[in-house]
């Protein structure tokens, strides 16, 4: 026996430079360090100083290099030269692409704008984009939040000014319990891990409600294997048992909430609505007095139980709603899939935490009424969810009782509850409505996405009141489509309705692979023709890093850059990095210098605008105001002193307001890509309520005055739809929606079957998908260390299904939906719901698609269950298709799939099988180094 | 036939969370990451963008599904690499005295300059720790990120294995497991941490935490009703939770 030691250096250069920027694998936006030898992105790692990620960084995040040098990537700009679909393209200058493009827009522009539609996928520049299409004139502008969290966005900022993820999170260092409902690997992921190791740190518990048990549910203390859809019925029975055992935060409603307001009871066209004063504030009874008075008179004491010329509040109204016996949990077991002395439970034990382990704060602060408090009390019993109960066609509603179920508790902005991420708290009423109005030649009249307050808001056309949006959002259809109905746009443009358009514009959605409904039928929708012989849409560019199933679809490819060859600003006037104790935001800047003919999409914006003249980015003699983007991020004003970045404004000190500094971009550099300003202690909880926080938002530029809210337990906006669908208002939805309006738009929450149940016993299974953590929100095939991970996705199948189908590991199965049918490889899943399968999202690719070879698993046995899903509802007998869409907010519903199955030999490779597109990048190299 | 050497008193390892792994593979790819341009050869990747694609990992997630004789199914992500193991047979089975273990830390190592690539260590490793590397012909595996650890040109508090200053959920802890007063000693004290088969007589230095016991929701008693709704009607139970502000 030998032993020799070598010696080794354990002290080795890292690397010759270490630049900070942000990362762009998804939508959490962490820091990273990015290390370079000889020039080259050697090793990529978290940055410790950065408020999301504290120098953690996920699986996506750790294989960016496998990102930045993908064969995949698209090099040059391209000219469609075969057939739409064919793959056939011609490589052209830059020049070329820019003037086609100019070509083909400026026309529109000047005539029609509603005939140009841009719509974006994983654009982390929306403030910007929508800037510029504005600008340009068309009402026809969204990103992708209509197929991804919608509903999550729109309740929670309907309800209480802001909802999960991006608008704020839970108490991570308080809370002692939290509650995960649905799919929610999808977004916040990094800070929800982190947060789940801290809560499991301190012993906290974790309950997870989610049909399958990966991930957060796997760590999860408890699972509740939910039946999907009926997340919504079983929070209301949650609420049912509190409010029965009394236990709901009184004080808290009272002062914090319109639970005291009184809902005018007469008939009439205000039936519904808040009481209110002369100048239109709500009004509530105060307890002292019991006198009707607005409700933020200074020490007014709102009297819940008030009844008043025969009008209750809305906490008695809400109280006789959920104590009925509908919401007891006998009554919602078998439909949950719980058992009701499980709902019991996880009522108990939110109660036990809510109310007997509350934590104090010593630290004073003063409401928006003028009563200063001593302390901080909250009570840290937390909540989160984001697509898995959105992407239902109840997902509107059952995120609001997500939303009402934390402020009942008295939970929401209070030490240890939810907490919101700066510049959120923002109600509905704080943000734009929606604005639709287009002349040739002008910008459109104000923002295209808002939160409409009744009829009046909606995206219809002033003289034949048809939609004016391509998508139909805001329409009567889907009346709350804050942020538009992207999956409708192609169906809706190659059918002509609400009207043909002439060019359509992408950037980063992949429309003709996962991000569609119906894939199949969507690439054929792309590629039909009219009886002239031209295409439906007759043109369409595309803007993408690598070569996607988009590209073949296309005429006009504008190459992209990765995200460590470009500028970008993760702007407060957008969807920021912020955190419950900083107000931040961050950029990206070109840490390598791309090797190849290809350029940053919104730089290419910039300079389109140029040529089309856009206001917002032209002088008034008519010359480009901004260089590029960077020029743009540093030099626009979107307010006098506010512009995308607000740190180092001014001469270099100023915060929120200032001038723009043209060192901005450099002082971001050296202070780690980012910047943050913490929020004052007295301002860090209660923001909507609390006076220091209202000014602090206002010094920041958020917004120009304090405006101090109280959450909308009773959504009054809602019940003004209802309203009209009653006849009382002069805009008046078709009589076929009248009913569906009436039932769905009820300004309390409630629960209804998901439509797709419609498909009836015929199709006994739920089918549902998700992303997997190393893939989430991301381009991951292409990725030679991530397709490692996560190259295949089987149906996974419960236990029971399994063993009375027969299936051994191996096996195949043919999954049919009302809408068509996949074939597809199986594995055995016993932590599932026994109603459910389900899968991986976006694994199975086209052949010749991102430069895998087209023998690559991804696509012989990857598969999408999209094919099973239709972008419209099954004919019902009335004349109308309806949109497969949550009928409030038009959110795509994904998740509302019902499929049957059974065993079938293997065939070849997963069906249906597409023929393979040439790749417009040269074949990769078989291995790396 | 290479020797270990007399056991160190200083036994750097890691400590694995089990309750806490989410099974994210961000440790995977942050190991993948350091290793493919830190100590010795790149890890490779075989077929890359093809239809068999292969490569060399340090450190992989497996999950496992656990069906308890009560309760519901559970899932747990295990996450492996080398456990530098105190009686290391990879060591003691090794031809050429390339595969060593260090006496100052305990520190499991292949020396690549004389590793043959003949694989007997990852033959004689029960835990399937080790990797050849395909390209380089070498025998790879978790080094504790020794070119991180003693690193002078990184910052202190960066001086852990890549693996534990990437993982999100905090699962992953690096310390002195020869140290009875060391925080992940500490650790594995209060939560019970185990060694990975101890009937193989390897005498693993890393330890892994096992879950809490799950699925205890019906434990907690029913919340109790203010009052009889039924008999009393809703003003009833109004004026009784009134009553209480």
């Amino acid at each position: 026996m030998t032993r020799h030691e070598p010696r080794i250096d354990t002290s080795p250069k890292v690397s010759d430079e270490v630049r900070r920027t942000t990362c762009y694998m998804c939508a959490c936006r962490c820091g990273i360090n990015v290390h370079l030898t000889s020039g080259k992105v050697t090793y990529i790692e978290g940055n410790r100083d950065h408020p999301v990620n504290k120098g953690v960084l996920c699986a996506k995040g750790s294989s960016g290099i496998m990102q930045v040098t993908a064969p995949s990537r698209l090099r040059k700009p391209m000219r469609r030269v075969g057939p739409r679909g064919s793959g056939a393209f011609e490589e052209i200058s830059w020049d070329e692409a820019l003037g086609i493009a100019t070509q083909w827009l400026a026309p529109l522009r000047a005539t029609a704008p509603e005939k140009f539609a841009f719509f974006t996928g994983r654009d982390q520049s929306q403030s910007f984009t929508s800037l510029w299409a504005q600008s340009f004139g068309t009402p026809n502008y969204a990103a992708h939040g209509g197929f991804c969290s919608v509903n999550m966005a729109a309740a929670g900022i309907y309800t209480m000014g802001g909802a999960f993820w991006e608008f704020g999170q839970p108490d991570w260092d308080r809370t002692r319990l939290f509650v995960l409902f649905g799919v929610a690997e999808d977004h916040d992921s990094n800070p929800i891990k982190m947060g789940i190791g801290k809560i499991k740190e301190r012993g906290g518990r974790v309950i997870g409600v989610n049909p399958i048990r990966t991930g957060y549910n796997a760590v999860a203390d408890d699972w509740i294997g939910i039946t999907p859809g009926t997340d919504g019925l079983l929070i209301l029975s949650v609420i049912h048992e509190l409010l029965g055992a009394g236990k709901v935060d009184l004080d808290y409603l009272s002062r914090w909430t319109n639970a005291g307001c009184l809902i005018d009871e007469t008939e009439g066209d205000e039936k519904g609505l808040l009481l209110r004063d002369d100048l239109g504030k709500p009004l509530v009874i105060d307890r002292r007095t019991g006198d009707a008075v607005p409700y933020d008179t200074a020490g007014v004491r709102p009297d819940l139980g008030a009844v008043h010329k025969g009008c209750r509040t809305v906490f008695q109204h809400m109280a006789e709603r959920y104590l009925g016996a509908d919401y007891a949990p006998e009554a919602v077991a078998d439909r949950c899939g719980v058992p009701a002395a499980r709902i019991r439970a996880l009522a108990a034990e939110i109660a036990d935490v809510a109310f007997n382990q509350t934590i104090e704060l010593d630290q004073t602060w003063t409401d928006f009424r003028g009563e200063t408090h001593d302390k901080m009390v909250g009570r840290p019993v937390t909540f989160h969810a984001m697509r898995g109960i959105s992407a239902h066609s109840n997902g509107f509603q059952t995120a609001r009782a997500l939303h009402v179920l934390q402020i009942l508790l008295g939970t929401v902005e209070v030490p240890g509850g939810f907490r919101f991420k700066p510049p959120y708290p923002k109600p509905a009423h704080a943000h734009p409505t929606p604005h639709s109005v287009y002349m040739p030649g002008r910008p459109l009249d104000g923002p295209h996405l808002g939160f409409p307050q009744g009829p009046e808001h909606l995206a219809l056309k002033l003289d034949d009141q048809s939609p004016a949006r391509i998508d139909k959002a805001f329409t009567w259809e889907n009346p709350l489509s804050a942020h538009g109905l992207m999956h409708m746009v192609i169906p809706n443009a190659v059918a002509g309705d609400p009207y043909r358009i002439d060019t359509l514009m992408l950037y980063m959605a992949n429309m003709s692979w996962n991000s569609s409904m119906n894939t199949g039928e969507v690439m054929e929708m792309l590629t039909r023709k009219d009886g002239n012989g031209d295409y439906m849409i007759p043109r369409i560019i595309y803007s993408d890093a690598y070569a996607s199933e988009m590209v073949a679809y296309a005429d006009l490819i504008l190459p992209d850059t990765t995200y460590l060859e470009r500028h970008d600003c993760i702007s407060l006037l957008d969807r920021p990095i912020c955190e419950a104790d900083h107000a931040a935001d961050a950029i990206r800047w070109p840490v390598v210098e791309p090797d190849r003919d290809v350029r940053g999409f919104q730089s290419v914006l910039v300079d389109l605008a140029g040529r089309l003249g856009l206001p917002a980015f032209v002088t008034d003699d008519g010359r480009p105001k901004y260089r590029d983007y960077a020029d743009y991020m540093v030099n626009h004003q979107r307010r006098p002193g506010v512009g995308p970045l607000f740190g180092f404004r001014g001469h270099g000190k100023d915060v929120g307001r200032g001038a723009p500094n043209p060192n901005q971009i450099n002082a971001y550099i050296a202070n780690g890509g980012f910047f943050a300003a913490e929020v004052p202690d007295e301002a860090k909880f209660f923001k909507p309520w609390n006076r220091a926080y209202q000014d602090w938002a206002v010094g920041m530029g958020f917004y120009d005055t304090p405006q101090p809210y109280v959450f909308q337990l009773y959504c009054e906006p809602m019940r003004r739809f209802q309203l009209a669908a009653e006849g009382y208002h002069e805009r008046q939805p078709p009589d076929h929606l009248r009913d569906r309006i009436r039932a769905t738009m009820d300004p309390l929450p409630i629960w209804y079957e998901p439509f797709g149940e419609e498909a009836g016993a015929a199709y006994p299974l739920h089918a549902l998908t998700q992303r997997p953590m190393a893939m989430y929100h991301s381009w991951g095939s292409q990725n030679a260390w991530l397709r490692q991970i996560h190259g295949v996705n089987p149906l996974y199948v419960p236990t029971n299904v399994w063993e009375a189908q027969g299936f051994r590991e191996g096996d195949w199965a043919r999954l049919t939906s009302p809408n068509g049918t996949i074939t597809v490889p199986v594995a055995h899943m016993a932590a599932l719901n026994g109603d459910t399968v389900w899968t991986w999202n976006a694994i199975g690719k086209r052949k010749g698609a991102w430069a895998l070879s087209p023998d690559a698993p991804e696509a012989t046995r990857g598969f999408l269950l999209n094919h099973l899903i239709s972008e419209l509802l099954p004919e019902r007998g009335d004349g109308h298709r309806w949109s497969n869409s949550d009928p409030i907010t038009g959110q795509a519903a994904w998740f509302d799939l019902r499929v049957k199955i059974e065993r079938v030999d293997a065939p070849d490779e997963a069906q249906p099988a597409f023929p393979p597109i040439p790749s417009p990048v040269p074949p990769a190299r078989r291995n790396r180094p | 036939m290479t020797a270990l050497p007399p056991p160190s008193a200083k036994k750097l390892g890691l400590v694995i969370d089990l309750d806490t792994c989410v099974g994210c593979h961000a440790c995977v790819t942050a190991c993948k990451g350091w290793n493919d341009q830190g100590y010795g050869a790149p890890l490779s990747d075989q077929d890359a963008w093809g239809a068999n694609p292969s490569g060399t990992f340090l450190n992989r997630v497996h999950s496992y599904e656990v069906t308890p004789e009560t309760g519901a199914p559970q899932l747990v992500h295990f996450p492996k690499s080398c456990l530098h193991c105190e009686n290391a047979p990879c060591v003691t089975v090794c031809p050429t005295g390339a595969s060593y273990k260090r006496a100052e830390d305990g520190i499991v190592l292949v020396n690549e300059s004389a590793c043959i690539g003949c694989g007997l260590c990852a033959w004689a490793c029960p835990y399937g720790a080790r990797e050849l590397d395909q390209a380089a012909g070498v025998m790879k595996k978790c080094t504790l990120c020794v070119d991180r650890i003693y690193n002078e040109n990184l910052p202190e508090v960066d001086r852990v294995p890549a693996c534990v200053r990437t993982c999100p959920a905090g699962a992953r802890h690096f310390g002195d497991l020869g140290d009875p007063d060391s925080a992940v000693s500490q650790l594995v004290a209060e939560r019970g941490g185990m060694e990975l088969m101890p009937e193989q007589g390897t005498r693993p230095v890393n330890r892994y935490l096992p879950p809490r016991p799950k699925d205890r929701l019906e434990e907690t008693a029913p919340l109790a009703p203010l009052l009889d709704i039924q008999a009393t009607g809703f003003a009833g139970w109004l004026d009784r939770l009134l009553d209480r502000i």
